[in-house]
């Protein structure tokens, strides 16, 4: 009898040991992770969280790839963690992943795209056929990575047509690319063919290059002092006012519109001032709200309001620009929307620091251009 | 048997207390770049000395370190350069350990040259901590595994360069120090490797400064210099408070180097300051204008201080008072900084041509120039008679060969 009861305590201390407490479920440790925020919020639970999951088996890897859909930024840096480290151990020890599902999840554009690629990234260690089943119909794919392998294959077989003199089919295929091309490499290796073969690409437009303007300057930046100084338009945007400027000079916004491919504003013929502010305005219209990139490139310091609101400020001069520099999402209204851009130039007197200018466009979160509606 | 009892015991006890000599940090564990007990080729090429080449998935100029028998790189790939990878090879034969990659937070833009995997990575012999361009700073476990990430432009959305940041972070005790310094959001972080908390966070000037902290141990404690074009602050690394200030301007691209309670800072030339004690601030012992150089940081190696200026000449010069012993020109243009090892200076210039320089005391002798093919931007890692460089597609072993 003694035996028997002792035998029955050992496996209820062993049953308590197993299970001392209820773990937490894969949900919730997902949870923990997506709660990490900014300088370090959320670190110390996400830390234990991260390494569980970092040894779950491949299982996990289709929850954690579609955690990542509303997972900011960082807290889908800590699940690509886990998913690589899972996927790392399952690759060595077995040669395989779940391929069917990560193939659906792949495909399923709704997916978060650099979840999608990540997955695709990953199936194709282990099948190398994977790139030629999907790649070629993914041309217009919200992933940009995805599109960009798409147009290369479109712009590797135009070349070819090219080579072998098919100058309609090589024309037909380039502009079949082009649809897909969001990134300026792509779009020079397209639009430079075609230029050869007798076609024109509307640059601006394919960009979606914002390209007439209502520009009021100089104002003063002494010091870089009118950097945070609040300017009339600011306050009020009347694009009939005329203003006080700088060095006591009448401003009234006149029209602008940049014959530049790539949308440039040369400022600088505009407002030929060191030490300067100018305000540039523009319309966009939209035919529903819209989640939109504003993608700008300039050299010198500026700030951006859309419909009156702030959308971002930056304060640096002369460290380079080139297209895309900077990125701002904002949220266009239907209808009219107003963009209003400050753009700064310093005093210095390098030959590398004159450049006054920017090129701004309207875009998805691809890269590819939104088309502005037709104003009323 | 006593002899016996007494020569095993000797083995064991050389065997436990002789480390693997790990570089750890950009310009090694005491960020001086030199490779006190190391013993490297003089000379390489395909068929002599190149242990092993392993193919990188991406550019970056960052250093390789060396942890155990790991090498660990970084490297950015896609078009953005904001794919982040942190990169793990067998120092034994090159073969690749594990790789994981990230998708940058902040922004990537940076000059064309240069790429978003600039800083080189530091470790505490436990983890490691990848920093990039982006101000992505990724911390993992030596296999690999996630710890901790945090997106420092993330956190601060003005935190970035247009031409790319470049700044390696050190390890002193418990804290990562990072200098994220810029023309806007300007920070210095003290980050708790434990856990990527902040322990502190300083502003700093508002001017791009690629320079990279350098620790400074007297006796059992250490103080952290923060080079920036203002000059130097000497920080506490675990509180972030100033302890000394040099305030006369430096440097923004070469960083400083100390040695004996002296630091050379690239200031006027180099100017050299004394420590009186770890809290007042130092006196300047000496200024020579023409030492001063260019983007590669100053070296000291055997009791004379090395400058590399900007029309390709290496400078030997006295530690005392700046005065120059002797100078050779080298075949440029280089980005990296040399590293020092068994009597010898190794320089890589950006043509992927490393120069070995025989030091002595009257002289220095170029004694080979071996050519890898590739641009070579990186300052090269030293631990356990091999030198690691990396370009743009490679990282390379360099250590004798047997035939």
């Amino acid at each position: 009898m003694p035996l028997r009861l002792m035998w029955f305590s050992c496996v209820i201390s062993l049953a308590s040991l197993i299970s001392p407490a209820q773990a937490a479920t894969t949900s919730e440790l997902i949870q923990t992770i997506k709660a990490v925020g900014p300088e370090g919020a959320g670190n110390v639970a996400a830390i234990k969280a991260v390494q569980e999951l970092s040894q779950s088996s491949s299982i996990e890897l289709l929850p954690l790839l579609t955690a990542m859909d509303d997972a900011s930024p960082l807290a889908a840096n800590w699940l690509r963690g886990a998913f690589e480290s899972i996927a790392a151990r399952e690759v060595k020890t077995t040669g395989k992943l779940p391929a069917k599902e990560l193939e659906s999840f792949v495909l399923d554009t709704k997916h978060d795209a650099h979840a999608r690629r990540l997955a695709y990234e990953w199936l194709l260690k282990v099948d190398d056929k994977l790139a030629e089943r999907l790649i070629p119909n993914m041309l217009l794919d919200p992933g940009a990575d995805f599109r960009r392998d798409a147009v290369q294959r479109f712009i590797d077989e135009a070349v070819a047509l090219q080579t072998k003199e098919e100058k309609d089919a090589a024309i037909k295929t380039f502009r079949i690319a082009l649809k897909g091309a969001t990134d300026d490499d792509q779009v020079q290796a397209i639009a430079k063919p075609l230029k050869e073969l007798g076609e024109t690409v509307d640059l601006q437009k394919h960009f979606g290059f914002v390209t007439t303007w209502k520009v009021a300057g100089p104002f003063e930046n002494h010091d870089l002092l009118g950097f945070d100084a609040v300017y009339p338009p600011e306050l009020k945007l009347d694009l009939t006012k005329k203003y006080t400027g700088k060095d006591g000079k009448e401003i009234a916004w006149v029209d602008h519109t940049t014959e530049d491919e790539y949308g440039k504003v040369e400022v600088k013929k505009l407002v030929p001032f060191k030490g300067a502010v100018t305000y540039a305005a523009a319309e966009f219209t939209t035919a529903a709200p819209t989640a939109v990139e504003v993608r700008l490139a300039t050299p010198n310091a500026w700030k951006l309001w859309v419909n009156g609101k702030l959308a971002f400020a930056r304060d640096e001069y002369h460290r380079g620009h080139q297209l895309d520099q900077y990125r701002v999402p904002v949220k266009l209204a239907a209808g009219k929307n107003v963009l209003l851009l400050k753009l700064c130039e310093n005093e210095q007197t390098e030959e590398w620091a004159q450049e006054y200018q920017f090129q701004l466009r309207i875009s998805d979160a691809s890269g590819a251009a939104v088309v502005p509606a037709a104003a009323d | 048997m006593r002899m016996t009892g007494y020569l095993f015991t000797l083995l064991i006890t050389v065997a436990t207390l002789a480390p693997a000599a790990d570089w750890r940090q950009f310009r090694g564990n005491d960020t001086s770049g030199v490779a006190l007990n190391d013993t490297l080729p003089d000379r390489w090429s395909k068929d002599e000395n190149l242990a092993w080449t392993a193919e990188l998935p991406g550019r970056g100029l960052s250093s390789p370190i060396v942890v155990g028998d790991r090498v660990i790189v970084t490297a950015a790939t896609g078009f953005r350069q904001d794919r982040l990878h942190v990169l793990c090879f067998s120092a034994t034969d090159g073969s690749p350990l594990w790789a994981r990659n990230f998708v940058a937070t902040g922004r990537t833009m940076t000059f064309p040259k240069i790429g978003t995997a600039t800083s080189t990575p530091a470790s505490d012999g436990e983890r490691i901590f990848a920093l990039f361009s982006c101000n992505d700073l990724v911390c993992l476990d030596l296999d690999g595994n996630l710890l901790w990430y945090r997106g420092l432009n993330f956190d601060y959305p003005n935190l970035s360069n247009s031409l790319g940041m470049a700044s390696s972070p050190v390890i002193v005790g418990d804290t990562l120090v990072t200098q994220v310094e810029n023309d806007s959001e300007s920070l210095a972080l003290g980050i708790d490797v434990a856990t990527g908390l902040s322990r502190w966070t300083s502003p700093r000037p508002k001017k791009a400064n690629w320079t990279s902290p350098v620790v400074l141990t007297t006796g059992d404690s250490s103080v952290v210099l923060l080079q920036s074009s203002a000059g130097i602050d000497a920080i506490q690394p675990a509180t972030g408070e100033v302890v000394w200030k040099y305030h006369d301007g430096a440097s923004t691209i070469p960083s400083s180097v100390a040695s004996d309670g002296v630091i050379y800072v690239p200031s006027h030339g180099i100017t050299a300051l004394r420590l009186a004690d770890n809290s007042s601030n130092p006196e300047t012992v000496w200024q020579v204008d023409r030492l001063g150089p260019s983007t590669a940081s100053p070296i000291i190696y055997q009791d004379r201080l090395f400058t590399l200026n900007r029309t390709n000449v290496l400078l030997c010069s006295d530690l005392k008072d700046g005065s120059t012993k002797w100078q050779l020109r080298l075949e440029g243009p280089f980005s990296s900084t040399p590293v020092a090892a068994g009597g010898h200076l190794y320089f890589f210039n950006e043509k992927g041509m490393g120069q070995v320089v025989k030091i002595e005391e009257e002289k220095g002798e170029l004694v080979s120039s071996n050519d890898l093919g590739e641009m070579i931007l990186c300052t090269p890692a030293v631990a356990n008679g091999a030198l690691y460089v990396r370009s743009d597609q490679h990282l390379w072993k360099i250590a004798p060969t047997t035939r």
